[in-house]
């Protein structure tokens, strides 16, 4: 069954890929998008059949299916390893996965490599299948970069536009610089455990904390000395930074939106982006050896929820706000783990891509319907002409925003009640951040909604006219979604969070067990308050008193630029690095290989011996007298010589 | 079977082949197809050979293999050829490039294509040569020999450039190998020997090993070739015709990381362990250095020259960790980077028959009308940054696994290298395949021949094969590198005592 689950994506690819060298062809490019859908949707059965299972029976199943590498002591399968972890994962990849195959059936009716996308679409699904059914950091490594070209080949997928391929350069290389990191861990952890299987490594950090190991506790790096579980749980979340989009490596996140719309919600919200979270999860008897780090991550995490909320607030284009949103979510779910409440943490991931995957979808349908508009400025009064979009998009932002009983409101406040109670390093500011974070997304998804929504259309004529509602096809996988948006917390909450999270658990993650009655009662209801209060902010603002965005905008414009401009992150890069390093490979090449290299080696040498070998040419002139002049100078120097020596 | 000198036979069969083509008038009709397909069919013939010898070659076995040993010069210098683990897949390497080298070259080339062919086949012959060598004489002179079809190649049917690169490339290399066969007269009149074999268990006197080592040094530091005496590269590569620059990415650059292993690690492993700083140093600054230069390049080839450089900055990364991991990964590097450096110049080969220019700003859009052209390229691109699942991750990682245990300075300096080459090849792609087909010659560009794909799709195939599958590569070199390790570190360790001894008294 995992065979079938993490191999039938992969055929998916083969077929569709071959086909996609089939130009033209109505009926290939039919048989490929029902070919794909049907084998995601098997695996996709199968995984939802794999976590029932999981809530009667925790086991760990672990299949290893040949040696990858196996040099000297260094030996690493490729396996599928699954436990509690993974088939949430799964169940979230292929279920989300199949939905969007279906959808983009609908979705990339008009263009003209259907198959293409299809087959890059099956080969996401199958690397972030390998990434999560890892039973070692290498094979995860595999996934991790597989998954990095998946998204770089679907971010470009259209291959003219300008923008597009910027874009996916963009991504491939801040995920690499995140890469980097991650890489750095792995070898660390392969010094110092000499193992990259993970129960191996677990179990070694564990005896090494415990002082039962002769591993040394200590690792110079860079000339300083670090504790060596700390260190590589450093290193490894570098690796999540990057993947997750947290801040300082999230520029390439809301670039990313230049691929089509349902790679945004299968990649860039429901489970790429969240394979940072899954990784220290899956780490997570390592990161609770290493406080220090985790409060790390609480900084990183909770700055990031804030930061990306704040940008969020003043996009105008439909696929960035979202795209924010997710980076701010992906910070929550970063500072879950960051005061240890791993369980929250993978509830929020498992709620998340329900309602985001919901969203993005539903944003599709909206584009679609507008004829590729993005700008939400450029909408409006779309309710009338798309009520089934706006009702599914209503779904998703209430779950979102942590309306009561909805999917989001038990992740989130599971999440920030999480942070309430805990006492590690930054939690404060992590549930402080977390409160303000709820006022901000209620806030601009509601603005979002709103000006897409309600209000007068600011659509020409002819245009809105056009508008039209999306077929079938797109619009089932939406309801499958808001069903889960709706439901899925309520239903699963006792598993991830609640009383029967020990059993659900297993050994697969480091539990710990806080008393979620000792919460106030203020606090307990601050999040559903707060949510309330960001809506009612945006349907003031863009409904009721419209002047009022214009006038704050002019009234702060310092503010308001600096959020328009994303915090000048790009520029700032763009300065610091991109600039520099190209300029000093210039430099390089001009200077120091062309000047310096060549022009003191082989072109200075051979310069050196044209010119010592055309004065020495003049010597011989020919002249039997510059000859005779010459002897008779070397005669009288001789003498002059021997003369002088007294011989 | 083990009567036959399959090694001889694998080594001077090509130059049977030029005895053909000498034989063939170019000038009858067809004889220029007789010439190519002479030339084909001989060095397919000798792979096919080479890979018999493979299926025979017993991985177990430690010691050199498929020896022959004859007299050649005199008692201690004689013609001695055997080979073992690390040197069996280089000999491979070289027999499966020639045909596609020869392949690639039948519509690029259109004058003197009997001398082309019988260059390249010589060329074969002593490169083989060089893998099989027990005697440093010997080795030398294959070593050496080489560089003249190379000079010839590039000087003859190169670029606009071709006579400044061709002499810069043979004076370079040149100039450091002369330095070696001054060693190799030294370590004759000190032992009274140049066999390999016999001087890998000798014990030559330390002080001596560190200037036997320099000199080495000297001419595979220039050929691999390590910065600073790189520049020869770029402007090679790029005056060379398409199959000059497969062979030399594929398999020239190699015959110097072979020498490090073979030699420098083999016969100096005290002075080895002495230099490695230096050598780390170099090479950190090469892997940086080249790809940020690759960064800003125009042409084509010279990117890839340029990341060739960096490439082969991992593989004496490797050579010098002196551990299993390192030195496999180095010779995987080797083998992967012959799969993929070839692959990429063949592919840059395949646009330049079509254009005639190299520049990148001439391209772009290429994928619109050519989508299995693009997809190779894709893979070999993918193969050049080191993705995992194709053959350049394997390598690398092996290598950076390595360095890290020996320095986590040089581990995370090499490590940028990885960011960097992620940069450049992707910049080169977008350039040359994405984006519209707007400029005016490319409008009627036409997707990969049948004979192009017969040239790429086995490279395409290895490239990711070996990066899900490399242990067929590594079941070869462990014993071998486990043997060459165990041989060092007892010298090394001797080296350590002694002086610990002097020491206390």
């Amino acid at each position: 069954m995992y065979h079938a689950i993490v191999f039938l994506p992969l055929l998916g690819f083969f077929i569709a890929g071959l086909l996609s060298f089939v130009k033209n062809n109505p009926a290939s490019d039919k048989v490929a998008q029902i070919l794909t859908a049907t084998l995601v949707s098997v695996a996709a059965l199968y995984s939802i059949y794999a976590f029932t299972i999981n809530i009667v029976d925790a086991k760990v199943v672990h299949i290893k299916l040949f040696d990858w590498i196996a040099v000297g002591s260094l030996v690493v399968s490729w396996a599928i390893y699954v436990d509690p972890v993974t088939r949430i994962m799964l169940v979230v990849i292929t279920s989300v996965s199949a939905l969007v195959h279906i959808y983009s059936i609908g979705y990339m009716s008009h263009d003209s490599s259907k198959p293409r996308f299809m087959a890059y679409l099956s080969l996401f699904t199958f690397t972030m299948l390998a990434l999560v059914t890892a039973d070692n950091f290498l094979q995860l490594f595999f996934g991790w970069e597989g998954v990095g070209l998946a998204s770089y080949l679907l971010i470009g997928f259209w291959y003219k536009k300008p923008t597009a391929n910027a874009a996916s350069i963009k991504a491939f290389v801040v995920n690499r610089i995140g890469d980097f990191g991650l890489a750095l861990g792995i070898f660390a952890i392969f010094y110092l455990f000499g193992s990259l299987d993970y129960q191996v490594v677990f179990s070694k950090a564990e005896a090494l904390a415990a002082g039962t190991s002769n591993i040394s506790d200590t690792i110079n790096f860079f000339g300083y000395q670090f504790g060596s579980i700390n260190l590589i749980c450093f290193l490894l979340f570098i690796g999540a930074m990057g993947k997750s989009a947290q801040i300082f490596l999230h520029t390439w996140l809301p670039d990313a939106m230049e691929g089509p719309t349902p790679v945004s919600a299968l990649i860039h919200a429901a489970t790429m982006v969240t394979a940072g979270v899954f990784l220290v999860v899956r780490c997570s008897p390592m990161y609770d050896l290493a406080p220090d780090v985790l409060s790390f991550i609480t900084l990183i995490g909770a700055s990031t929820a804030i930061f990306a909320a704040s940008v969020g607030l003043v996009q105008n284009d439909i696929k960035r706000v979202i795209a924010y949103s997710t980076c701010s979510q992906l910070g929550y779910m970063f500072f879950a783990v960051g005061v240890g409440a791993y369980g929250a943490a993978m509830f929020h991931l498992f709620t998340h891509a329900f309602f985001k995957a919901l969203l993005f979808l539903g944003a599709g349908s909206v584009i679609h319907a507008v004829n590729d508009e993005q700008d939400i400025r450029k909408m409006g009064g779309l309710s009338t002409y798309i009520p089934l979009t706006h009702i599914l998009m209503i779904i998703g932002t209430i779950s979102l925003m942590g309306f009561p009983f909805t999917a989001g409101y038990y992740s989130k406040d599971a999440i920030i009640e999480s942070a309430y109670l805990a006492s590690s390093g930054f939690s404060s500011y992590a549930f402080i951040v977390g409160l303000l974070g709820v006022v901000m997304t209620s806030f601009y998804s509601w603005r979002l909604m709103f000006l897409t929504f309600n209000g007068k259309s600011r659509i020409d004529e002819d245009n809105l006219s056009k508008v039209h509602e999306s077929p079938a096809i797109m619009l089932v996988p939406l309801i499958v979604l808001a069903i889960g948006a709706l439901f899925s917390g309520y239903l699963f909450k006792n598993y991830f969070i609640g009383s029967s999270s020990e059993l659900f658990w297993g050994h697969s993650i480091a539990l710990h067990h806080a008393d979620h009655h000792d919460i106030p009662f203020l606090i307990y209801y601050a999040p559903m308050l707060l949510g309330f209060i960001g809506f009612f902010l945006a349907w003031y603002m863009y409904l009721k008193n419209k002047q009022l965005p214009h006038d704050l905008a002019k009234l702060n414009g310092p503010l308001y630029n600096f959020l328009l401009n994303k915090w000048y992150f790009d520029e700032i890069y763009n300065f610091i690095f991109v600039k520099p390093a190209r300029a000093t490979g210039l430099f390089l090449w001009k200077q120091i290989d062309g000047y310096i290299i060549d022009g003191f080696g082989p072109d200075g040498i051979s310069k050196l011996v044209l010119n010592l070998s055309l004065r020495a040419k003049k010597i011989q002139s020919g002249y039997i007298y510059h000859y005779a002049f010459a002897i008779l100078i070397g005669v009288s120097i001789f003498i002059t010589y021997f003369i002088y020596k007294g011989i | 079977m083990s009567d036959l000198p399959i090694l001889s036979i694998i080594i001077f069969l090509p130059l049977l082949g030029v005895l053909l083509l000498s034989i063939i008038n170019s000038k009858s009709s067809g004889g220029e197809r007789n010439l190519k397909q002479t030339a084909l069919w001989v060095s397919t013939l000798n792979f096919v050979i080479s890979i018999v010898m493979l299926i025979n070659f017993d991985q177990s076995n430690v010691d050199f293999q498929f020896v022959e040993n004859y007299f050649w010069i005199n008692s201690g210098i004689s013609y001695h050829i055997g080979i073992d683990g690390i040197s069996i897949l280089l000999i491979i390497l070289t027999t499966f490039l020639m045909p596609i080298c020869i392949l690639a070259s039948y519509e690029s080339i259109k004058h003197s294509i009997k001398e082309y062919l019988i260059a390249f086949l010589i060329l074969e012959t002593l490169m083989i040569g060089v893998f099989c060598s027990l005697d440093l004489v010997l080795f030398y002179l294959f070593f050496e020999g080489g560089l003249i079809p190379m000079f010839l190649i590039i000087g003859i049917w190169g670029g606009d450039r071709r006579v400044y690169s061709t002499f810069k490339f043979f004076l370079f290399t040149l100039a450091g190998s002369v330095f070696m066969l001054l060693a190799i007269i030294a370590i004759y009149m000190d032992t009274g020997t140049t066999d390999i074999v016999y001087l890998l268990d000798y014990d030559l006197d330390h002080s001596l090993q560190y200037i036997f080592w320099l000199a080495f040094f000297a001419s595979f530091a220039v050929k691999i070739p390590m910065w600073p005496v790189h520049t020869w590269l770029p402007d090679a590569h790029v005056e060379a015709p398409t199959a000059g620059s497969v062979i030399l990415a594929g398999v020239l650059l190699k015959m110097a990381g072979y020498g490090f292993i073979r030699f420098s690690l083999g016969l100096f492993p005290v002075a080895s362990s002495y230099f490695a700083p230096l050598i780390f140093t170099l090479s950190i600054i090469a892997i940086i250095y080249a790809s940020l230069i690759a960064l800003v390049q125009k042409d084509m080839k010279k990117l890839i020259a340029y990341s060739s450089v960096a490439h082969m900055g991992f593989v004496t990364l490797g050579i010098f960790t002196f551990t299993i991991q390192g030195i496999e990964g180095a010779m995987i590097q080797m083998i992967s980077h012959g799969i993929v450096s070839a692959a990429l110049f063949l592919c840059v080969g395949i646009v330049y028959d079509r254009i005639h220019t190299r520049e990148i700003d001439r391209y772009g859009g290429l994928v619109n009308r050519m989508p299995v052209y693009a997809f190779v390229f894709m893979i070999f691109i993918m193969g050049s940054i080191g993705l995992p699942g194709t053959s350049g991750f394997i390598g690398e990682f092996l290598v950076l696994l390595a360095v890290f245990s020996v320095n986590t300075y040089f581990a995370v300096f090499a490590t940028t290298g990885v960011v960097l080459a992620a940069t450049y090849s992707l910049w080169l792609y977008r350039k040359v395949v994405f984006g519209s087909l707007v400029k005016e010659d490319l409008q009627d560009i036409l997707d990969l021949s049948k004979r192009e794909i017969i040239i790429l799709f086995p490279l395409a195939f290895l490239t990711i094969f070996f990066g899900f599958y490399p242990q067929p590569l590594i079941d070869i070199i462990e014993p071998a590198t486990i043997n060459l390790i165990s041989n060092i570190s007892n010298d090394i360790n001797l080296t350590e005592s002694i002086t610990q001894i002097e020491s206390e008294h």
